[in-house]
């Protein structure tokens, strides 16, 4: 189990390690300067020169992922205009449109997004469990065919039209804005509820639907037949045997679908004012801030490998035959 | 990934040694009373095209220590008939009428309340693949425990030392630590007698085993077998036993009901019914079991295949498969419905068929067919 684990951390590392290389090439590489872009409409060659030298533009491409990596493991200064600043390990950058550390400007924003993410995946999962094995408790019944087809409502309106109606008409929420967990836990809460709701419940339709796809398949085994059999409480044969048979493949979905929430954490993010990595990444992009815009996606490709070592973890758990050597 | 077989079963076999029990029929004794007593039953399914009538009007009754080998081909209403036994058909898709008494009991139209104490209790199931019919999540233990704590008021300490007492009466070794496996880490045949002994946990005086060892090696098969008869034994029960497997039938049953088409067509004493069978269909199971000994024979399987229950042919619903059919006068098989009545002056077995002499037929003709 524990060399299963170091094995599966390991190839994570790597995976990391290329999408950094690759997405380095694709930034660092594109035929737009950076520099240029930082130096704005009234530039002399002499600043530009200087920042192309602040950033190591003009050392050949290996020699920047190299230093870009070394950043990461040591730290790393920059000098700019006379200034030196340090930017401490693990060092992914430095913004010069924030003028803060990359890795600062992520410690801020990853805890808000994390937050909406997690806080809404608990509410889309535990609902979208709940009402798709009711519904398939009563299978082509009326309440059968209205979950469903609330389900499929729900699915077909865009993500983002859900979460404006909710900005726009839920008022009686609490005002959106992020407080730090620990700081104040109730104030945390109340101030991400309407995100949490939003993606709660637009997701929790998706959620229905696969719970009760394998809630149907679950009930149908054999083993709740031989559950019935022995005389416990339908309840009990439903909420013990067949959940605990149907929740498998739950899970997982649900595991790569919080990777996958980071690209809708934008849109909650912009639509309740909640400074995230969604719309940190959007804003560089726009200003061309290629260091916040690698962390971005650095960011990304962790928390995706990240979540399916967890799942696979996770599944040992969940399922005793699957055991790991 | 892979559970380790192979260790198990040579410690299940040394275990317990393959002893054959040797099983005489009981005689029924002429007031025995009967434990089972099914009456008139009928299961209905309505579908998109008709109803269908899986189980129409089937009648028997078991006493206790006795054992019914119910036989059949598939679709011939014999597990939907011993579902309703257990009350397991959904009351939402499955239409039930007439009687099934256990032990005075009424089960037909038994309220969803009494049918959990009824269940488990008085009356238990083994199925027919234990691979699928124990969850793969929960240890064989806890699914034990489960059926004994649904129907006695025991701690949870009992109730595993009740669970692993069963696994050692039915021959799984070092129980203690067994106790604690999930069933994808047991054997073929140890999760049969692991569900063996959740069926039997609580002393259930009525047990039906739906085909117990179709699904197990034959050389396991003969184990199962003989497990299942010495804990009749033990616990007296009354057992009901489904196969299509007309073997096992002759060396574990007191008494044979042959099904068709969702009814009894030939019912008896087990010696009777397999030495002298009267009906067709019978004739046409025996003659289709290939002979082991001697030549190698082409397989005479019954020609044509089962009806769908959405359309039984009118009179005889074996008519069309009968080679027999033309003896009888005036077309009666195609235009009337045969009632199970006996055929020669043996009052203790019943026959559904207008052929006049059987037993002359059998005799001439399809004796001499027989390996």
């Amino acid at each position: 189990m524990l060399l299963y684990i170091v094995r599966r951390v390991v190839s994570a590392i790597s995976v990391v390690i290329v999408t950094l290389v690759v997405s380095f090439a694709l930034f660092f590489l594109a035929p737009t300067d950076p520099a240029g872009v930082i130096c704005g409409a009234r530039c002399t060659p002499e600043r530009l020169a200087d920042i192309r030298a602040s950033l190591d533009l003009d050392r050949p491409p290996v020699e920047q992922i190299g230093l870009y990596m070394k950043g990461i493991v040591v730290g790393r200064d920059y000098s700019a205009g006379g200034v030196t600043r340090h930017c401490s390990a693990p060092c992914l950058g430095y913004s010069y449109t924030l003028s803060q550390p990359v890795t600062t400007l992520i410690a801020q924003a990853l805890p808000i997004t994390l937050s909406i993410i997690v806080g809404g995946a608990t509410i889309y999962f535990w609902v979208g469990v709940l009402s798709g094995t009711i519904a398939a408790q009563r299978r082509a019944s009326p309440l059968d065919r209205i979950t469903v087809s609330t389900s499929l409502l729900v699915n077909s309106v865009p993500y983002f039209v859900v979460a404006l109606l909710v900005a726009l008409y839920a008022t009686f929420l609490p005002t959106s804005e992020y407080h730090p967990f620990l700081k104040n836990p109730f104030l945390w809460a109340s101030g991400l509820l309407a995100a949490w709701l939003t993606l709660g419940l637009t997701n929790a339709a998706s959620y229905t639907r696969y719970s009760r796809a394998s809630m149907i398949e679950a009930l149908g085994q054999d083993f709740i037949r031989t559950a019935r059999s022995k005389g416990i409480s339908e309840r009990r044969v439903v909420y013990r045997h067949g959940v605990r048979a149907a929740l498998t493949p739950v899970v997982t979905i649900l595991g790569l679908d919080i990777a996958y929430q980071l690209t809708n954490a934008l849109f909650t993010e912009s639509i309740f004012g909640l400074p995230g990595i969604g719309v940190l990444t959007l804003r560089a992009f726009r200003l061309y801030d290629l260091p916040v815009l690698m962390g971005g996606v650095l960011v990304g490709a962790v928390v995706l490998v990240l979540m399916n070592l967890i799942v696979d973890v996770a599944y040992t758990f969940l399922d005793p035959r699957v055991r790991l050597g | 990934m892979i559970p380790s077989d192979r260790g198990d079963s040579v410690t299940e076999q040394t275990s317990r040694a393959p002893e054959t029990v040797v099983r005489r029929p009981r005689l029924r004794g002429a007031h025995e009373e009967a434990y089972l007593e099914v009456s008139d039953l009928k299961v209905q399914f309505p579908t998109a095209d008709g109803a269908v009538y899986a189980v129409a009007g089937l009648s028997y009754s078991l006493p206790l220590r006795r054992t019914l080998a119910i036989v059949g081909e598939s679709g011939s209403g014999k597990s939907v008939s011993s579902m309703a036994v257990l009350g397991l058909h959904d009351a939402r898709t499955a239409r039930i009428s007439g009687s099934i008494k256990v032990g005075g009991k009424q089960v037909v139209g038994m309220s969803e309340r009494d049918l959990r104490n009824y269940r488990g209790a008085d009356a238990a199931m083994i199925f027919q693949d234990p691979q699928s019919s124990l969850h793969p999540y929960f240890t064989v233990g806890n699914q034990i425990i489960e059926s004994y704590r649904a129907h006695t008021s025991a701690s949870k300490r009992k109730a595993k030392e009740r669970a692993i007492d069963m696994l050692g009466r039915v021959g799984i070794p070092n129980p203690r630590r067994r106790v604690d496996n999930y069933p994808h880490e047991f054997s073929g045949g140890m999760r049969q007698r692991a569900m063996i002994a959740m069926a039997l946990v609580n002393d259930p005086k009525l047990l039906i085993a739906d085909e117990p060892t179709t699904a197990l090696d034959v050389t396991v098969q003969a184990q199962i077998l003989d497990l299942i008869a010495e804990m009749q034994r033990d616990v007296g029960s009354a057992v009901v036993f489904i196969t299509h497997d007309l073997g096992v039938v002759a060396e574990i049953a007191d008494d044979i009901l042959v099904m068709y088409a969702g009814n009894a067509v030939e019912y008896g004493p087990v010696d009777k019914i397999l030495g002298q069978p009267q009906h067709p269909y019978t004739w046409g199971l025996l003659e289709s079991i290939p002979a082991l000994t001697g030549e190698p024979q082409p397989l005479h399987p019954i020609p044509g295949s089962p009806p769908s229950l959405l359309a039984v042919p009118s009179g005889c619903a074996f008519h069309p498969r009968c080679e027999f059919r033309s003896v009888v006068p005036d077309d009666l098989c195609v235009t009337l419905h045969p009632d199970l009545l006996p055929r020669t002056a043996d009052q203790s077995r019943a026959t559904r068929c207008h052929l006049r002499d059987p037993d002359r037929i059998f005799q001439a003709e399809i004796l001499p067919r027989l390996p």
